[in-house]
C-alpha cells in the first residue's frame, strides 16, 4: 500500500445514539515519524483509536491500516501494537502470565514475553498480580503488550499518564527511537507540551473533527502570536504612557502585563528599541518571545472544549487575588490602574505569559469593570467561534492549512 | 501450553532495539520496519494456548472448581454416610443417584466459572487487549469455549466418578449397569459442562459478571420454583413441562432419579442442552461480531 499512508480514515463518522463522537474525520499517518493526536477530553481520540483497531465499527467512512481493515489484517498483531487502556488487563493476572497469553495467541515466541518485559523494566516484578501496579506500572504492561508482535504499526493512547518524569523521558525517547527504526507511531495526548518534545506530526481534533493536520513546526508557526516584552522603570507611568502611545502609533499592538510589563506585538525588536530611543524612554528590559505550543493548542481547542470547569469563585469571601485579566485589549491603558500598584514579583524572570490560557486566565479576573469575563474572548485570531457552548457555531473551516 | 520457566533465548529475537535493515513491509517499499521475529500466522490451536494460560492464571478458576469439588465429593458422601447409618432400604433407587445432591449444587459453579471466563474480561477492559492481539471473534470465543469445557468437564467427570466408585463402596445396593455408570460420570460431565457453556455464551451476550451469574441461577431454580405454586388446573400442562425441563429434573433424569415419570429419561436431557447451548453460542457470536467492544 501507499507508503506514506499507513494509517488513512476516510470520512470516519462515530455516532452513539444522539451523540456524535467523531464526525468525518479524515488522516493520514506516515512511517517513519511520531504522529501526536491531541484534542481535549471527550474529543473522539480513543474512539478514534478504537475505530482504528476494529473494536468499534464506525457509522460511516472507514480507517485502514497499510490498506487493511483492522478486523482483516492478515496476522494483525505482527503488524500493529497498541496500548488502549492501562487498565484493560485482568488484576489476579501475573504481569508475566498477561503478556504470555498475548503473546501465545499471536504466535509470538514466549522468549520474546521475558524480552519485553526487560524492555519496560518490569522483571522484577514479573511474577505479581497487576492488580497491585501503580499506574505507571500499569502504562509500562500496556507499552510492553503493544511491543510484543514487534510490529510496524504502534497507536499509544495517552502513554505517558501515571509516569514518573524518568518514565516520560523513556516514553519520549521510546517513541522516537521507535519512529527512527521506521515504524508508524501514532500517539494520542491532551498534553500539549509533551507532544512538542515528542511528536513530528499533528493531528490536532476537537469535538470529534479535524482542526489541524500538520507538522509541528508548522502548527507553531501557524497558530502562534510572537511578541516582545518591554519593561521600563517602574517609578515613571508617564514614560510608560509615552511609550505606549509611540508604539501604537507605529502601527504594533501594546497589551499591559500585570506586573507593568508591556507587551508588544507587529514590531521587531530593533523596531521597538528605536521607537524607545526616539521617546526618550529607557528600557529595563527588551525581550523576544516564542508562543509555545500549549498556547497554540489552547487557542485551537478553545471553542471544542466538552468539559470546562469553572471558576470556584468565592464571591464576596475574599478579595479578588492578583491575577491576570481577560485580555484587556490592545493599548487599553485604561485597564491598567485597575491592577494592584505592587505584583510580587518572583524576580527579574519573565513570568509566564498573561491571558493566553483561558483555563488558568479567566477564572481568578474579577475585574468589576472588565466587560465580559467570558473566557475565549475575541482577540485570539485562531479562535474557532467565541461561543464554546455550542456545538454548530464552531467552523472547521478555520483549519489553518 | 506450558513454557520452560526460563526460555533459552531466541538466536532470532534480539532485544528491541532492532537495528535491522528494513526489507519492507508486505511487500511495501523501503524505509519501513521489518521484526527480525519469525512471523508465523496464528490459528485456533495459539488461541486455546492463550485461553489455557488465560484460565489458569487467575484464582476464579482455581477458587470456583474447588468449592465444586468439595461440593460433589462433600454433599456425595454425606448422603451416603448418612443412608447407610439409617436402617432405611434402599428401595431400588439407584445407589449413584445419591450423587445428585452435590452435582445441583456444584453446578453453581460451573456456572460462575463460565460466566466469568468471558465476561471478567468485559469488566477489566482485558477483551479490548484480546481483541486487538486476535480480531477474529470466532477464533477467540471457539477457543474460551473449547478450553472451558475440556477443563469442567473433565473436573466433574473424574469427581463423579470418584464419588460414584465411594458411594457403591460404602452401601450395598443393586450393583449398577455399565450404562448407568456412563451415565451419573461422563453424562453428568457432559451435562454440567455444557450447562456452563450455556453460561459463557450468556456472559458474551450481557457482559456483566453478576448480571449473567444471576439469570443463570434464575433459569436453574425459577422453573421448579414457578412450578411449584401452579395450583390452577388451566395452568397445569404448563406445570408439568416445568417441572419435566427444569434442569434440575434433567440432571436427576441422568441419574434416573427424576421427579416425574414423563419427560427426558436417559441421555435426552443432553440433546436438549445441547440445542439450548447450541443457540446461545450463535447468539454470542452474533453479538461479539457486531457490538463494539
Amino acid at each position: 500500500m501507499g507508503l506514506w499512508r499507513m494509517i488513512e480514515a476516510v470520512g470516519l463518522t462515530k455516532r452513539y445514539g444522539a451523540k456524535t463522537a467523531v464526525y468525518n474525520l479524515s488522516f493520514q499517518v506516515r512511517p517513519g515519524a511520531v504522529t501526536g493526536f491531541l484534542g481535549p477530553n471527550g474529543s473522539g481520540k480513543s474512539t478514534t483509536m478504537r475505530m482504528m483497531l476494529g473494536l468499534d465499527r464506525p457509522t460511516a467512512g472507514h480507517v485502514t491500516i497499510g490498506g487493511h481493515a483492522f478486523r482483516s489484517l492478515p496476522n494483525a498483531p505482527r503488524q500493529v501494537g497498541a496500548l488502549l487502556d492501562a487498565k484493560a488487563v485482568h488484576g489476579g493476572r501475573s504481569a508475566r502470565n498477561h503478556l504470555l497469553c498475548l503473546a501465545q495467541l499471536a504466535g509470538i515466541p514466549a522468549a520474546r514475553v521475558d524480552e519485553v518485559l526487560g524492555v519496560v523494566g518490569l522483571q522484577d516484578v514479573a511474577k505479581k498480580r497487576s492488580n497491585g501496579f501503580s499506574l505507571g506500572m500499569g502504562q509500562r504492561l500496556g507499552i510492553a503488550a503493544a511491543l510484543l508482535g514487534d510490529p510496524q504499526v504502534l497507536l499509544f493512547d495517552e502513554p505517558v499518564n501515571g509516569l514518573d518524569p524518568e518514565g516520560i523521558l523513556w516514553v519520549r525517547n521510546l517513541m522516537k527511537q521507535l519512529a527512527s527504526e521506521g515504524r508508524t507511531v501514532f500517539v494520542s495526548s491532551h498534553l500539549m507540551s509533551e507532544m512538542a518534545l515528542t511528536a513530528d506530526h499533528l493531528i490536532v481534533i476537537g469535538r470529534g473533527q479535524l482542526l489541524s493536520d500538520m507538522s509541528i513546526k508548522d502548527f507553531i508557526s501557524a497558530n502562534s502570536a510572537d511578541f516582545a516584552r518591554v519593561r521600563i522603570p517602574a517609578d515613571r507611568p508617564e514614560q510608560r504612557e509615552k511609550l505606549t502611545a509611540s508604539l501604537t502609533e507605529a502601527g504594533g499592538g501594546v497589551m499591559p502585563e500585570p506586573d507593568g510589563a508591556l507587551r508588544v506585538t507587529g514590531l521587531p525588536l530593533p523596531r521597538i528599541s528605536d521607537l524607545a530611543h526616539a521617546s526618550d524612554v529607557r528600557l529595563w528590559e527588551l525581550s523576544p518571545h516564542q508562543a509555545s505550543l500549549e498556547e497554540a493548542y489552547m487557542r485551537m481547542t478553545q471553542g471544542a472544549v466538552d468539559y470546562r470547569s469553572t471558576a470556584d469563585a468565592k464571591a464576596g469571601l475574599q478579595p479578588p487575588p492578583p491575577g491576570y485579566g481577560p485580555h484587556p485589549g490592545y493599548g487599553d491603558p485604561a485597564q491598567q490602574p485597575r491592577l494592584p500598584a505592587e505584583v510580587p514579583q518572583q524576580g527579574w524572570y519573565a513570568p509566564p505569559p498573561p491571558g493566553q490560557n483561558p483555563y488558568a486566565a479567566a477564572p481568578v479576573a474579577p475585574a468589576p469593570a472588565a466587560p465580559a469575563p467570558v473566557p475565549p474572548a475575541a482577540p485570539a485570531p485562531a479562535a474557532p467561534a467565541a461561543v464554546p457552548a455550542d456545538p454548530t457555531a464552531r467552523q472547521t473551516s478555520e483549519d489553518p492549512r | 501450553m506450558t513454557t520452560p520457566a526460563t526460555p533459552p533465548p531466541l538466536p532470532q529475537a534480539p532485544r528491541a532495539p532492532h537495528q535491522h535493515p528494513p526489507q519492507g513491509w508486505e511487500g511495501g517499499g523501503p524505509g519501513l520496519y521489518a521484526s527480525p521475529i519469525p512471523v508465523r500466522t496464528p490459528g485456533l490451536g495459539d488461541a486455546i494456548a492463550s485461553e489455557w494460560t488465560k484460565i489458569r492464571s487467575v484464582r476464579s478458576t482455581m477458587w470456583t472448581l474447588g468449592v465444586m469439588v468439595v461440593l460433589l465429593l462433600g454433599v456425595g458422601l454425606l448422603a451416603a454416610f448418612a443412608v447407610s447409618k439409617s436402617d432405611a432400604e434402599m428401595d431400588g433407587t439407584p445407589v449413584l443417584s445419591l450423587g445428585f445432591f452435590g452435582v445441583l449444587l456444584g453446578s453453581i459453579c460451573v456456572i460462575t466459572l463460565g460466566v466469568l471466563t468471558i465476561a471478567s474480561e468485559y469488566g477489566t477492559g482485558m477483551i479490548r487487549t484480546t481483541l486487538t492481539a486476535c480480531p477474529s471473534r470466532a477464533r477467540m470465543l471457539i477457543a474460551k469455549s473449547v478450553v472451558f469445557f475440556l477443563l469442567s468437564f473433565t473436573i466433574t467427570t473424574v469427581t463423579t466418578g470418584v464419588v460414584g466408585v465411594l458411594q457403591t463402596a460404602m452401601l450395598d445396593g443393586g450393583t449398577p449397569s455399565a450404562d448407568d455408570w456412563l451415565r451419573s460420570t461422563v453424562g453428568v460431565g457432559l451435562y454440567v459442562a455444557m450447562l456452563g457453556l450455556l453460561s459463557l455464551a450468556l456472559g458474551a451476550l450481557i457482559r456483566h459478571s453478576a448480571g449473567a451469574i444471576t439469570i443463570m441461577i434464575a433459569v436453574v431454580l425459577l422453573p421448579l420454583v414457578l412450578a411449584m405454586f401452579m395450583f390452577s388446573q388451566s395452568l397445569a400442562r404448563v406445570q408439568q413441562a416445568l417441572f419435566e425441563y427444569s434442569i434440575p429434573n434433567q440432571l436427576g433424569a441422568l441419574y434416573d432419579a427424576s421427579m416425574t415419570t414423563s419427560g427426558p429419561s436417559g441421555w435426552e436431557p443432553l440433546w436438549v442442552i445441547l440445542g439450548v447451548t447450541a443457540v446461545a453460542m450463535a447468539g454470542a457470536f452474533v453479538s461479539l461480531d457486531r457490538r463494539d467492544v
